[in-house]
């Protein structure tokens, strides 16, 4: 066992013991943890393949809604259920909320991933600033266009069902949340551990690099710049399914297609780790939430002037992320000691 | 004579500019071939044309017998038609022998295959082409700190990699340290004659394609101009006129 899988195994033991450890937090850790999810998959575009999007939080809003969507709407009319406020006048049994979560969660992830397939064929023909913007667009007009659909609430947002009662307190229901952000964090960094180290890993970062000649050698982009998306849809849409079931109400633009808080903040986390490697997006989004508590703590009425702080000295201090600091400074333990001799050495035909 | 390389008439032009004109030749399979002309006498503006990067006007292009003009860049590239960059053009974060790994052509390139493993022997080759170039002592250094002549070397082995039938190069030796351009015409002689792969060259360096080239084609202002023999072409009034101007 080589030391990066003992980290990976005590950072997962802790992982399990933090909500017996400090159970007044484990409602922030388990945002926490989406947090994180957030920030690694925003990394396979923005890091490993160098297509900065500022639309992932399409399928998180997608996700959040279908789900919640789908646990209403299995076992009671949706639109009375958006119309009457929810929960005062339906009440889901313990079987019914459990079987609709299930289901719900697993179309948050699948319908975002086809999504992600069918658009990714025009969007990401686009390239640099034009994809950028054009993503940009994509969260954006998915909160406007949600804002205006009666069935789900509209501009005023729909409650997700409640967790049921006679099955135990709040308390299992945050361990039940947290796990189940915790367990989706974990099979995410584990996936793209495994995918960054296959084929697929090396070609987009061949994209980043140069596409036009990995084009010109025979690669077909087009298909690993998609299957990247499908990736990042997926896991997001699960995330925002489970993040609609522990906030417990959806708004459109503030919850949902948040793309002016959660849209940025996992751009900042990715950046504030070091994008394009594995580590960066978890030590980021942990910092990064560290911090923004604290200031919305301590500082509040001026937690966005100290965020904003943060995003100067990040940008003039690490431009390269944490990761990429500490890489700089010890690249022996990255496997990237270059001889000098080998450096200066001649090329001999 | 087997044609692998056929262009019938081709025409390209970009708005007012007439890029390419009425351009046709055929390339030997298995020999080298010299492609020269005066500056924007529309030399890339063909081997862009060739390997699909835009479309062209009129015209034919016909590789080993299969009509490629309509065709998409990476599926140019996976018939076995390769181009090498005037400005060179490697995955500048990745070190050598990555760079080399990832232009490998998988047998098998289905969906499956995206996530599969890169087998270790591709290292193994990777290497000893890079030994090849007289790059294996800088194989573990980012391709983007090479210099630009290393760079170009480095271009060259990953064509080999991915193993072509055919291989265009743009200046291959533009650049590079003039004490290593007999080693390159070396290396290029090797590749034609061992791995049997037809080059197709533009080259400014006289000295190097007289030396290189079986058969030269030499174009200006977009239209062919001469073609021939090296020293046919070396005694041809036009060519000299299109390169020195008339007196």
């Amino acid at each position: 066992m080589n030391r990066q899988t003992i980290l990976i195994i005590v950072l997962g033991i802790i992982g399990i013991l933090l909500p017996f450890i400090f159970p007044a937090y484990k409602l922030q850790i388990s945002f926490l943890w989406i947090l994180i999810v957030l920030a690694l998959t925003w990394d396979i575009q923005g890091g490993q393949m160098g297509y900065n999007t500022f639309g992932n939080i399409l399928f998180f809003g997608i996700g959040m809604y279908l789900c919640a969507s789908i646990q209403v709407g299995m076992f009671f009319p949706l639109s009375e259920w958006t119309a009457s406020g929810g929960e005062k006048t339906f009440v889901h049994e313990p079987d019914q909320f459990f079987q609709g979560f299930f289901v719900g969660i697993l179309a948050a992830g699948l319908v975002p991933a086809i999504i992600a397939a069918l658009i990714g064929y025009g969007i990401l023909g686009l390239r640099g600033h034009y994809f950028a913007i054009c993503t940009l667009g994509l969260g954006i007009a998915a909160g406007e266009i949600a804002g205006g659909i009666e069935l789900i609430g509209a501009g005023q947002g729909m409650t997700v069902p409640p967790w049921p009662k006679g099955i135990g307190d709040t308390e299992l229901r945050a361990e039940f949340f947290y796990f189940l952000s915790f367990i989706l964090m974990v099979i995410t960094f584990l996936f793209l551990k495994w995918a960054y180290q296959t084929r697929f890993g090396l070609i987009l970062n061949a994209i980043r690099d140069n596409e036009d000649k990995a084009e010109a050698m025979g690669i077909p982009t087009m298909r690993y710049k998609i299957i990247g998306w499908v990736i990042t849809a997926f896991f997001v849409g699960i995330a925002g399914g489970l993040m609609g079931n522990m906030v417990g109400y959806i708004e459109p633009v503030e919850v949902a297609f948040a793309g002016a808080t959660l849209g940025v903040f996992m751009i900042l986390m990715t950046i504030l780790g070091g994008k394009g490697t594995l580590w960066g997006p978890v030590i980021g989004a942990t910092v990064f939430h560290l911090f923004k508590e604290g200031f919305w703590t301590y500082f509040l009425g001026w937690q966005y002037v100290a965020l904003g702080l943060l995003i100067v000295v990040i940008v003039v201090f690490f431009p390269e992320g944490l990761m990429g600091w500490i890489r700089e400074k010890y690249p022996e333990k990255f496997g990237e000691t270059v001889d000098e001799e080998d450096q200066k050495s001649s090329v001999e035909l | 004579m087997v044609a692998i390389l056929e262009l019938n008439q081709v025409y390209k032009s970009f708005g007012g500019i007439k890029a390419n004109q009425n351009i046709s030749l055929e390339v030997e399979q298995g020999s080298i071939v010299g492609l020269i002309g005066p500056n924007g006498s529309g030399k890339t503006t063909l081997f862009n044309s060739i390997v699909g990067t835009h479309p062209i006007d009129s015209g034919s292009i016909k590789f080993n017998d299969k009509e490629v003009s309509e065709l998409p860049v990476p599926v140019i590239a996976k018939l076995g038609l390769l181009r090498t960059f005037q400005q060179t053009r490697v995955y500048g974060k990745l070190n050598c022998i990555d760079n080399m790994v990832v232009s490998h052509k998988p047998t098998k390139d289905g969906l499956f295959s995206v996530f599969s493993v890169m087998p270790p022997e591709l290292t193994e080759k990777a290497e000893k082409l890079l030994e090849f170039v007289g790059l294996y002592r800088k194989r573990k250094l980012l391709a983007g700190d090479l210099s630009f002549g290393q760079q170009k070397l480095l271009e060259m082995a990953m064509a080999l990699m991915n193993e072509p039938k055919m291989l265009l190069l743009d200046e291959p030796t533009a650049g590079i340290n003039p004490t290593l351009i007999n080693g390159i015409i070396d290396r290029l002689i090797r590749v034609n004659g061992e791995f049997g792969i037809t080059l197709l060259v533009i080259e400014h360096n006289m000295r190097v394609v007289m030396g290189l080239a079986q058969r030269i084609f030499c174009l200006a202002h977009g239209e062919m101009l001469a073609e021939g023999s090296p020293e046919n072409i070396r005694d041809d009034q036009r060519v000299i006129d299109a390169y020195l101007g008339v007196q």
